[in-house]
Parts: structure tokens; sequence; C-alpha cells
């Protein structure tokens, strides 16, 4: 593959420049702007709804309210702030989440160096029998896990619900990080055993700088599906220690027990919605190419 | 090189450990008093009305009431009760698992708590009655509400002077009075989880009224099938007398329009229905929240369908019950009974009391309603209410299956009988 | 101050510290053992930590519930398989698991496919970051706001009167009278619109995980290919997608049992009428709200059981890998 690409090249470059407004650019831009207005349309439709009375709602659709008379207010949103102990809970959701992700980027990190990296009988067995777990749902676990931890003691406590949720985001966490731990090329670390480094050298300098961007992907489901967990949270801490409850339990009371209320839980569900967007920004970043080094090569 | 590094990195991870079990452990202080946690399933302004509610007494005894509201209570309980670790008081989800958290021992009697005597001259006996499990008792009602109201507009007609006395009556009445109201009745059943439950007040009502207590108490218990002529006839009544006089069965059933924007149609102009059935506290909700009682709304009782069973009322409440008895819950409970408590509630709006002395009802509608509670010559309990949750359940789905669909009826009791066979058999 | 920010601070350092120091410290006891069984013993102390949070919080429990689903209603009843007997004798049974099969299929065809696509789009665009925040959001919104949006969407009104949903007004601009959409059980459509409820949250997940993976794919290995003249389809066809299907292999595992596992929405939008009704709800309804354990348990167990099949497609997935490895 000498010569003809020596050839070839000045067209490829000239093909590519050609490329840029072909038809099948503009069909690629049509594509995606439909796809992300179809994909916003439900969440437009609860921000309009979020800005309007119970009566507005219940009477005209929310793309009425986009033409005059609109009858937009902050009136739901300061009430959903100045109604319940939101900074109190959001402090909560903070105090539960930040540890109950790092704990299990760890522990996972650990186990699925093993299982790429570490030869040992049964592992594709125990590592099948791993993921098989994430099928066992939650509400099973709850009365076991609960009776342990009023026995010893520590029921209420956010000690509990970081336990909790590293047990429970344990088997995705190996998961996805043994897939991509596992996809590292084979030469990056036999060079560096033959250089007489230790696995756990291996494992911090080289297997773990490269798995970053599954390791940010992981970061960003945990802190999600913590910030926005309200039964393990409830369970685990609601029936002796209500003032550590988070952010979802105080606006899941923002209805009644008949349900009247309902039409808060648009603006407190923006409002909660804010930090994890946050979160996906800020490790956005590491979802880039040329992080693994182009490593796969296939 | 590498030694002196894991050196470090262990003594630092041995100090990081340390502080991190032992400050993990210590649960946070309450600052000064005692703590008493309760769970319900109060939420929104139900919240707001109960934090009032212990406001005094917190002020009086240095305590804090700390409270969970959560709408699964369900799970929280059965898993609390399994596991043992329990709230000191909650808000239990009906008779029935009050009685089975009493028999499992994690419910402590509340006899030696309350000053029982009092406690009964103030409650209609069949709260109190629902209330004892094997002669003690184990739960009290700190809510009430009175069901099968007919609410109308009396802007449309006022039937303050002369309401319907009787069920024939009350539909001569309606057909004549309807106006320009798209339809007699208004009707909806979606309440998300729990759909089909104001269908069942409908049945709850009817059966009461055509068979009497005994067999509505008879038919809650089991012991009358579902396919029984006196039963059928109620949900016969249904189809015919009301599903066949609403505007539209589909919205009537549709999942996502809920039973408490049901009434929003007697305030548009023209009105959507003329009469409109549901308990007493669908004055707080809806489009009845912003409405005058009295000039834009009020109701009459449900009128009579065998004279033979006039004078019968269906009610509900919401039991209390006690998990812990150290002294800070037993005092919070004594006060939530007595009628200075209640009464903070109840000036609130939207809620009876179950103590007959709490009388600070903000408007004449609420202080009828409590006065129906009250002088009930039959009182009985929604039917739904004591079934066990399986049958409960079925119940909600076959409403909307019948009212979708009046033609199923016969096969939807036969359902409803394959349940009863089964959900009874309780340990 | 908040006397709890001691705690969090202490564990935020202190664990991750505990943790690495523990892998130190392996290091360190591996040195007393004899050589040639150190790389044996090694995995399985960098497994520890995890193999003691997984047997405690879901090993445990798992076997206590299938202990449980050989006995009654009461705790130490043993009925052997009555309980499966029971639920296979309910009327509705097989509505449930077709609508199982439904939501396994639909939930991973959507989500997969659409995350497949979407990461390869915008791959290629400079709004990259701002597409994929869009179609991230849904995913950040909790299934109570999911619940409430999707009323919105779906909402009815009697014909004649102003449509309030966004669906019944399109169809009211086009002259159609509206329709109740979760009621509609024809061809099992309401189902399909609360999968396609789950799917427009889950779609984000898909495509993040398989735009990291996409990221992780050599340019020059594209770059040669496009210089020899392979098409984009040939390119997606021949290179990404083979490339890209460990990794799709994973999300699609996750999402089948995600669909499995798939109660939530149902059980707020519908309670499981109109024929919506799944094994994960009724376990739910009959472990918690009808309090027999019993069947509930047999239920959490038929769970388990279904996902044998995608559990040993994975196992023949990885020994195909190993002998390529």
């Amino acid at each position: 593959m000498t010569a003809p690409v020596v050839i070839q090249a000045p067209i490829a470059r000239a093909r590519s420049t050609a490329r840029r407004w072909s038809g099948g650019r503009v069909a690629l831009h049509l594509v995606l702007i439909i796809l992300m207005i179809v994909w916003l349309l439900p969440t437009i439709g609860l921000l309009v709804n979020s800005l309007r009375s119970s009566a507005d709602i219940a009477s005209s659709g929310w793309w009425t309210a986009l033409f005059p008379p609109t009858g937009l207010s902050l009136d739901s949103y300061s009430a959903v702030l100045s109604e319940t102990d939101i900074a109190g809970g959001f402090i909560n959701s903070l105090f539960i989440t930040i540890p109950a992700t790092i704990i299990p980027i760890f522990v996972a990190a650990f186990a699925a160096y093993a299982f790429s990296w570490m030869n040992f009988p049964g592992r594709n067995l125990l590592f099948v029998a791993v993921v098989g777990l994430l099928v066992v749902p939650l509400q099973t676990t709850f009365i076991p896990i609960l009776k342990a931890f009023g026995q010893v003691g520590i029921a209420g406590s956010f000690l509990t619900v970081w336990l909790a949720h590293t047990g429970y985001g344990l088997p995705f966490a190996i998961f996805l990080l043994r897939n991509f731990m596992g996809a590292l090329p084979r030469e990056v670390f036999e060079s560096a055993y033959i250089d007489g480094a230790s696995p756990v050298t291996a494992f911090f300098r080289l297997a773990l700088p490269m798995t970053i961007p599954a390791i940010a992907a992981l970061a960003i489901f945990q802190f999600l599906f913590v910030w926005n967990d309200l039964l393990v949270a409830l369970i685990y801490l609601g029936a002796t220690n209500p003032e550590n409850l988070p952010m979802t339990v105080q606006i899941a009371n923002l209805v009644n027990s008949q349900g009247g209320g309902w039409e808060l839980l648009g603006p407190a569900a923006f409002i909660s919605m804010a930090l994890p967007l946050v979160v996906f920004f800020a490790l956005q970043r590491y979802f880039v190419r040329g992080i693994t080094g182009g490593a796969v090569k296939g | 090189m590498e030694e002196r590094k894991s050196g470090w990195r262990r003594a630092l991870a041995i100090a990081g450990s340390t502080a991190l079990v032992l400050a993990a452990c210590s649960s946070p202080s309450t600052t000064g008093g005692k703590s008493v946690t309760v769970i319900g399933t109060w939420g929104g302004d139900e919240q707001k009305a109960f934090l009032a509610m212990v406001a005094p007494w917190e002020a009086s005894t240095g305590n804090k009431v700390k409270y969970t509201g959560t709408r699964d209570i369900n799970t929280v309980l059965t898993t609390g009760v399994a596991s043992g670790v329990l709230p000191d008081l909650a808000g239990l989800p009906g008779p029935g698992q009050m009685t089975e958290f009493a028999k499992s021992g994690a419910l402590k009697p509340l006899d030696a708590v309350l000053d029982v005597a009092t406690y009964k001259a103030e409650t209609a006996p069949a709260l109190v009655a629902l209330g004892t499990v094997d002669s003690k008792l184990s739960g009290v009602f700190i809510k009430a509400a009175v069901k099968g109201l007919i609410w109308y507009s009396p802007k449309l007609h006022d039937y303050s002077a002369a309401p319907p006395k009787t069920w024939d009556d009350l539909k001569t009445q309606a057909a004549a009075n309807k106006g320009n109201a798209a339809a007699i009745w208004c009707l909806r059943l979606g309440s998300g989880a729990a759909s089909g439950w104001p269908g069942t007040d409908w049945i709850e009502d009817l059966v009461l009224r055509q068979a009497g207590p005994d067999v509505y108490n008879s038919w809650w218990s089991g012991k009358t099938k579902w396919s029984d002529p006196a039963i059928k006839t109620a949900f016969s009544t249904y189809l015919t007398d009301v599903v066949a006089n609403i505007k539209d069965t589909t919205e009537a059933v549709d999942p996502t329009k809920d039973f408490s924007g049901g009434g929003d149609p007697l305030f548009t102009n023209p009105p959507g229905c003329e009469l409109f059935h549901q308990a007493s506290f669908i004055t707080g909700l809806g489009a009845f929240k912003g409405k005058a009682a009295g000039t834009d709304y009020n109701f009459f009782p449900f009128p009579d369908v065998n004279t033979q069973f006039t004078g019968a009322v269906e009610g509900a409440g919401d039991l209390f019950g006690m998990f812990h008895d150290t002294d800070e819950a037993k005092s919070l409970m004594k006060y939530l009974v007595t009628a200075p408590a209640q009464d903070i509630w109840v000036k609130a709006g939207g809620a009876l009391s179950a103590n007959k002395n709490a009388t600070s009802y903000p408007d004449d509608i609420s202080k009828r309603s409590a006065a129906l509670l009250a002088n009930a010559k039959s009182f009985v309990f929604d039917a739904s209410d004591l079934m066990p949750k399986a049958m409960n359940d079925a119940f909600w789905t076959a409403m909307l299956k019948v009212t979708k669909d009046p033609t199923s009826l016969d096969a939807t009791l036969a359902d409803l009988d394959k349940t009863q066979a089964t959900a009874y058999a309780a340990p | 101050m908040d006397p709890r920010l001691g705690t969090a601070l202490a564990v935020v350092i202190g664990v991750p510290l505990v943790l690495v120091g523990y892998i130190y410290l392996t290091e360190v006891v591996l040195r007393f053992a004899p050589d040639r069984s150190r790389a044996r013993i090694r995995p399985w102390l960098w497994l520890l930590p995890a193999l003691l949070f997984l047997g405690l919080f879901l090993v445990v429990p798992t076997i206590l519930t299938i202990l449980r689903s050989f006995q009654g209603a009461v705790d130490g009843s043993w009925v052997g398989l009555d309980n499966f007997a029971w639920f296979f004798g309910t009327p509705d049974a097989l509505l449930a698991l077709r609508n199982n099969l439904l939501w396994v299929v639909f939930l991973t065809v959507f989500a997969v496919g659409g995350g497949m696509i979407i990461a390869v789009l915008v791959d290629r665009v400079r709004y990259e970051q701002f597409a994929k925040s869009i179609i991230f959001v849904p995913l950040a919104i909790s299934t109570t706001a999911a619940a409430v949006i999707w009323r919105f969407m779906l909402d009815y009104q009697s014909p004649g009167s102003p449509q309030t949903g966004t669906l019944n007004g399109i169809l009211a601009a086009v002259g159609l009278g509206p329709i109740s959409w979760l009621q509609v059980d024809t061809l099992a459509l309401n189902t399909i619109f609360l999968i396609i409820v789950t799917a427009w949250m889950w779609t984000g997940f898909a495509m993040v995980i398989l735009s990291a993976a996409l990221k992780g794919i050599s340019p020059e290995l594209l770059e040669a290919a496009r210089v020899d003249g392979a098409t984009e389809w040939r390119v997606f066809r021949f290179i990404v997608f083979p490339l890209l299907l460990p990794t799709i292999a994973v999300v699609s595992t996750t999402i089948v049992i995600t669909a499995l596992k798939a109660f939530d929405i149902v059980y707020v939008m519908t309670n499981g009428n109109f024929g919506t009704d799944v094994i994960a709800l009724r376990m739910i309804k009959e472990s918690f709200l009808f309090g027999n354990f019993g069947h509930g348990s047999a239920l959490a167990v038929i769970l388990l059981l279904a996902i044998i099949p995608v559990m040993a497609l994975n196992i023949s997935r990885f020994r195909a890998q190993e002998a390529i490895r």
C-alpha cells in the first residue's frame, strides 16, 4: 500500500472538502435537527406548563401559551422553593450521591482490571454471574438489608445508602469498565510487565488513564441514578432519620395523598435536573478521541 | 521509592478510614429535647396541615416531630415491620394492614396511652371498632371523610331548599334541571396507581342503600359473592343511571385524567355536567379549590334508594398507630386525638375530624359534612379499604373495565368472584 | 457548618484512600506468598471488595428470595412449586409475559438502535456536545417528572373540547379526533407507548456509552479506509460496527435487563390496566401491597430465569473474544 497511497492522497483530500457541503452533509444536519426537536418536544411542553397556573394547564394545551396572552409566571417555581425544605434536601442529595458515586467506581475498577487482565479459572463464569446480578430487583433486597442495618445499628445514617448504592451499582459498573479495559491493547501491558512493572503500577499508570472515558460515563450514570433515586433512600433513611432524606422525597411530597398539587412536579423536576446536567457537561470533556491513544486497532 | 510512596499512602489510608468509620457511625444530634419520627401518606398541603397540628405539642414539650411523607407507605411499612426498623408513629394504609401489624406485635396497643373513655365518647363507635384488634385499641383516626356526597353548582340549579330524598326522585329532578349542561353526571376514575377507586365509591354507596348495611358488611368481608344479585344490581344501576348519562366514557377512564379535576365541568359555562359524586375532601382539589363554598358549589347527601335503609352513611379516614412506646411517642399520640389538635387541621379546610368535639370548620359545607358523619344512624367504613388489598386492586381494575365496556359486566363479576375465592385466605 | 460535612469529606477522601491503600497492601501481602501462587491469589484479592459488596447486597437477598419463592404467604411454610403454578393460573399471566417480551424487544431496538445511530451521526458535527446533551436530558429527569411530561403529551380531552395533550393537539390541527392513547390496547399500542416513554429516556444512556466507545477507535484506521475509497456506509459496516460490537453487547444486555425490570412507568401511568401489566409490577404488588411474599418472590425468580438466555449469549461472546485475544 505504498505507491497507490501517494497518488490517491490529493484526490482524497479534494473529495473530503467537496464532501463538506454535499447532499450527505445537509441530510445529516437535517436528521440531527429533527431528532433534537422530537427529543426536546416533551420537555419543552413540561417547561411551558411549569410556568402556567393549574387552571390554565387543565383547560388548554401548552402550545397556546407561546402566543399572547401567555399567562406565564414563575409562581409555581417560587411555590416549590418556599413550600419545601428544598435547600436541605439538596444538601442531603449531595451527601448521599457524591460518596455513592465515588466508592463504586474504585471498587469496580479493581474488579474490572482483575477480570480483564488477570487469568484465573472460572473467570468468565464469575463475570457473567456478576453481570447477571443486574436483574435482581432492588425491592427484593430491602428487607434483609434493612434488618442487617438495624441490627448493626446504622439504620438511618448516610452510611447505609452509601453502602447500598455501591452494592446496587457494582454489576453495571464492573460490566462497563471491564468492557473498556479489556479492549485496551495487550502490547501496552506486556511491554510494561517486561519492564518489570507490578500489576498495581500497570493499573494506576496505564489501565486507569486509558479508561477515563468509560469512568466518566460511569460517573455520569451512577451520579444520575443515585441523584434521582427515591425508594432506596426512603427505605433506609425514612423510618428513623427523615432529616437525611434527599431532594427526591421532598419533591414527591409536593403532591398530597389525593394527588393534588401535581402541577408542582414540573417546576420541581427542572430544579432537580440542574445538577445532573452540570455533571454531564463537566464530564463530557473526557469523551474525546485520543485518550486511549487511538489504541484500538482491531 | 515505591515502598516509601505506598507507605505514605497506607498511613493516609488508615487515618482516612478511621475518620470515616467514626464519622459515619455518628447520627446527627437533635437540638435539645427528644424527637418522634412519624411516617404518613400526607404530602403538599396535608403535610403542612399535619405539621401545623403538631406545632403546639412541639412548643409545649420541647420535642421535635420528624415527619416523612410518602405515597409508597405500603412498601415502607411492610419492609419496616419485616425488618424491625420502624418509625415511632405511622399513618397506616388501612384497617386491614393495621390488623396484620397489630397481630404480628409490631403495633403497640394504645389502651394505656390514651384516655380511652374520652376517646370513645368523642369518636363514632364504628371508627373506634375499626381501630380495635383483639379488644385492644391499636389504631386511632386522625382524619376522616364522608363519601357519597352529590355536588352541584347552585348557579345551575339550587337544590339546597329541596334536595332529592330518593334515588328515583334524584333522577327525575336531575333530568328536569339539566338546563344547558352537557350531561347529568361528571365522572372520572383516574387516579394514577389507584385508578378506579371513585367508581368503587359509587358501587359501595349503591350497595349500602339498595341492600343495606348487613349485606354491605358481608360483601366486603368476602361472604357475599360479587355475582350475587344484590351486588349485581348495584353495578347495573351504576351503569344504566350514571355511566349512560355522562359525556364521554373514554375520558372517564383515561389514566391521564385525574379524579381531582373531575368536578371542574360543574363550573364551566355552559356547565359540562350537573352533578358530581365525590367525597368531602374534593373541596380542596381541582377547580373546587378556588371557588366559594355555598355560592359556587354545594352538596346534598346521597339519597336513599331503598327507604328501609335510610340514614346510612359511608365514610373513610386516616388511621394512626404507634410502633415504639417511648414517652415522647405516647405523649404525641395522646395529643393527636384531642379536639384542639384536630381543630387545627380542620380549620385549614378540606378535611373532617373523627373527633366530634372538633368544630372549627371554616365553612358551612364542611360543618354539614361533619354533622353527617357525627349523626349517622348507621355508619360504615369504605368497603374497598376494608377488603384485602388483592381484592381492592381487582375492584379498582373492574370499575375501569365495566365503565369502559358495560357489556363486560358479567364476565368482570365472574373474575372478581375468582379473586375473592383466594384473596381472603389470609394467614 | 453542617456537622455532616465532616463525615462526607472523610468519606469522599478517605474511602478512595482506603481502597487504594488496600491494593498496595495486597502487593505487600503477596510478597509473603510463594512465587508461583502469586498470580493465582492476586485476582481474588483484587476482586475481594467487589465480591463482598455484591455478596452482601445482592447475592444473599437473592438466595433468600429464591428460598422464599417456595414458601407460602406465611414465612416458613413450604409449598413447593405452588406459587409458580398460581402465577400461570392467573387470568392475565400470558398477557403480562407477552408485554414483558414486547418491552425487551422494543426497548432494546429503540434505545440501542437509536443510541447507535445518534452516536455515529453526532460524531461528525461540530455541535456534538450540544446535540448529545439534548438527547441526554430525558435521562436526567426522574420517573416522577417523566410521568408528568408524558401526561402532557398524551392527555385526552373529549372530542369538541380544546385539546391539552401534544399528540392530540397535533391530531386536532389536522382535523382528526382525539385518541386516549393509554387505553388503546389493539396491537398493544399503549404498551408500545409506555416503551417509547422509557426509550426516550434510555436512548441517551446508550448514546453516551456508544459515543465513548466510538472515540476509542483509531482515527488513522478510519482515515486509511476512507483514503482507500471506502464509502461511509462501508466504513461503518466493516470497521466501526465490528469494533463497537462488544460495547453494543454491554449496552444491549443492560437495557434488556432494564426492560425486564420495568415497572415504574407502568405503575405510575396505568397501574397495569388496559392490558399493560408486566411481571415486575405484579411482583411489587404481590409482595408489598398484598403482603404475599411467596407470590412476589416466585415472580422475582421468574425474572431471574428470564435472563438466562441473555447470560448464555454473553458467555459465548466472551469465549469467542478470548479466542481472538
